[in-house]
């Protein structure tokens, strides 16, 4: 076992992917000799030199094209886009030419490609560099979504990610960065598409995603230690493909489900998994499911009201605590 | 209004290119493109095509003279405008207008319509219905040609209007950068939509005279002229498998027909389209084959069979079933399904 940041397990599962398999490239703006803004592709320009580690202007539309056209014939491109937010830059090419390709040729063309993101908020960059995007990138037929929240996910599902044939969006968590564990050695590759129970309890479920999962357990434990509630926490790491059946068990088995979820509220993940779960579990559930959110509003810049803005552990708990207590 | 002398172009096209035991092959090439959209536009006003189409009738010569010089393996990007750059790359006829028709023959068995024909098995890499958007995509592929050393080129086509987008700019900047083999051709038929593109553009050549800001020069070739485009897209080829890459080319031509199905073009002055239809690509080359020694009956013939060809095109699509209404949630997915979740 060897314990990494979550910002070097991104180096290692790109390391990992590019030793395996030649096709594997990297673009991105910063990403080569800088070794990126976030430090997560540190070293991997000395291990696999110019022609695999590329820098790119300041040019989305061309970084995420590239990477297409890259696919389309014969290589195996990982593009990273340095905040989420700038996907709108690129928009065109991630929602029309990446994820409709394959289907508009009915199936001539096969767009193995990874983007990856630095998603998410909490570390004061204002609303142009904070904002949670699951919910644009899930909407979009063509595109798979994962979003690992902890060190040991960041390598078997951007692993995963390498090795699909199809687009696959890697929203990693911008202030999980520094957050360290033990991953295990040798090749780890995960499943897309499979959630991952963090915690197990009877009385309710909440479902979480990146940064909200750390979050959530931390709430689990409180309510736990301080009254006496029991929660499952699902982490559910894919939005596309997603686990329906093991959300799906979960909520069967508690009867009450809560999502923690940071992208604003309006069509937030949580909305699409709640009416899975209202049209395929009703008769399970014992109370009305709870969406725990962003307000619908674009993300402020100081602390205080940052923090107000994201789910935080006290407003998970106080949630829960409520709407359990009626 | 800009007539053909305004631009430095002949009244007529020069055909002083080399294309030395091509002249037939460019003719039979373009005779098939201009009857195929002609047919095209008939199917539309008769409701047997339905969306909207965008015809490439006048610019066939581009289309032509660069498939004709092009290695099999070497791949095209093009636009919505891009039936004739299908065709050109020698995907067939039927399967063409079977698409167009929204039949179970069509290319992409009409999944696609007529702004995304692609056929990946003749290097036809698709047809792009956003402006600019594939001018980063042949840069990958360039990239991944060099990077693979495939000995690929890859030829992009786009209009005059796609200039002033900014995929244009971050695309060849990007290929400059990298030096890929990749050959950018601006179909630069005057009109961008329904506005001439000088009322719109701060500059007179859409492409040339950018070509200096990514470090490039561009050759300006009459697109109207088969033989020099044939020559010039040799050359372009040539230079750009050897390692010389990216080479801009601005095409000067002229649509035709409208924008698009709907749009009759009379937003162009009468004298300007008559100055243009004087320098027909098409006619102009099929007299200049006849003065230098070929005869009419030849090209008539040859005409006559393309016209069969068409007519069996057109008949195969007709008589050919509609998709199967199954296909709607097939091939999101490599796995060939469309499945989202558990």
């Amino acid at each position: 076992m060897a314990i990494l940041s979550y910002r070097e397990a991104v180096a290692r599962a790109l390391a990992q992917e590019m030793s395996r398999d030649p096709k594997v490239v990297l673009i991105g703006e910063d990403v080569a000799a800088a070794g990126g803004v976030f430090k997560a592709t540190a070293g991997l320009l000395d291990q696999f030199g110019s022609s695999r580690v590329l820098d790119t202007p300041i040019a989305e539309q061309a970084i995420i094209g590239a990477a297409l056209g890259a696919a389309m014939n014969g290589l195996r491109p990982v593009a990273e886009i340095m905040f989420a937010d700038f996907f709108a830059v690129c928009w065109d090419q991630i929602a029309n030419q990446v994820a409709k390709t394959r289907y508009m040729t009915n199936g001539q063309i096969s767009v193995p490609l990874v983007i990856r993101t630095a998603n998410g908020g909490g570390v004061r960059f204002g609303a142009q560099h904070s904002q949670s995007v699951e919910n644009w990138v899930m909407m979009i037929p063509g595109l798979k979504v994962v979003a690992p929240s902890t060190p040991r996910d960041v390598v078997g599902l951007t692993a995963a990610a390498i090795r699909d044939p199809d687009p696959v969006v890697v929203l990693e968590h911008k202030a999980l960065y520094a957050v360290r564990e033990e991953v295990p050695e040798g090749e780890l590759v995960d499943e897309l598409g499979k959630a991952v129970v963090r915690r197990e309890g009877e009385d309710a479920t909440v479902l979480s995603l990146g940064a909200m999962v750390p979050r959530s357990l931390a709430a689990a434990d409180r309510l736990a230690r301080e009254r006496g509630i029991e929660l499952t926490v699902v982490d559910v790491r894919s939005l596309v493909p997603l686990d329906v059946t093991t959300l799906l068990d979960s909520v069967r088995a508690t009867g009450r489900l809560f999502t923690v979820e940071e992208n604003p509220r309006l069509c937030g993940w949580g909305a699409e998994i709640l009416s899975i779960v209202v049209e395929e579990a009703w008769d399970d559930l014992k109370a009305a499911p709870i969406r725990i959110t962003t307000p619908h509003v674009p993300l402020p810049a100081a602390d205080v009201l940052e923090d107000a803005a994201l789910p935080s552990v006290e407003r998970i708990v106080d949630t829960v605590e409520k709407h359990l207590a009626s | 209004m800009l007539l053909p002398t305004d631009l430095g172009l002949p009244s007529r096209p020069a055909f002083k290119g080399e294309i030395n035991g091509h002249e037939l092959a460019l003719f039979e090439l373009m005779v098939r493109l201009r009857l195929f959209e002609r047919r095209a536009y008939d199917l539309f006003l008769q409701g047997l095509v339905k969306g909207t189409s965008h015809l490439s009738l006048g610019q066939e010569a581009v289309a032509a003279g660069f498939a004709r010089a092009m290695e099999p393996t070497d791949l095209t990007f093009a636009t919505y405008r891009g039936h004739a750059h299908t065709l050109a790359r020698g995907v067939p006829m039927s399967a063409v207008m079977g698409e167009l028709m929204g039949r179970a023959t069509g290319l992409m068995a009409g999944k696609g319509g007529s702004m995304h024909l692609t056929s990946v098995e003749h290097g036809m890499m698709g047809s792009y219905a956003i402006v600019g958007a594939h001018l980063p995509v042949a840069v990958g592929a360039a990239w991944a040609a060099r990077s693979r050393g495939t000995k690929q080129v890859v030829v992009c086509f786009f209009g005059d209007g796609t200039t002033n987008i900014g995929a244009f700019h971050e695309a060849l900047s990007l290929a400059s950068v990298w030096r890929v083999p990749v050959v950018f051709v601006c179909e630069n038929n005057l009109y961008m939509e329904y506005t001439a593109i000088s009322a719109v553009t701060p500059v007179r050549h859409p492409l040339a005279d950018r070509a200096s800001a990514y470090g490039l020069s561009a050759t300006m070739v009459d697109g109207n002229d088969v033989a020099e485009v044939f020559d010039v897209a040799r050359r372009s080829l040539a230079e750009c498998r050897e390692g010389g890459g990216p080479v801009l080319i601005e095409a000067l031509t002229y649509r035709q027909s409208g924008h698009s199905r709907t749009d009759p073009g009379t937003y162009r002055p009468k004298e300007e389209v008559e100055a243009w239809l004087a320098r027909d690509p098409l006619a102009c080359y099929a007299d200049y084959l006849v003065s230098s020694g070929f005869s009419r009956a030849e090209l008539d013939e040859i005409e006559a069979k393309a016209t069969a060809e068409v007519d069996g095109a057109v008949e195969a699509a007709r008589s050919a079933p509609p998709p199967e209404i199954s296909l709607v949630e097939t091939n999101l997915w490599a796995d060939g399904s469309a499945s989202w979740r558990s």
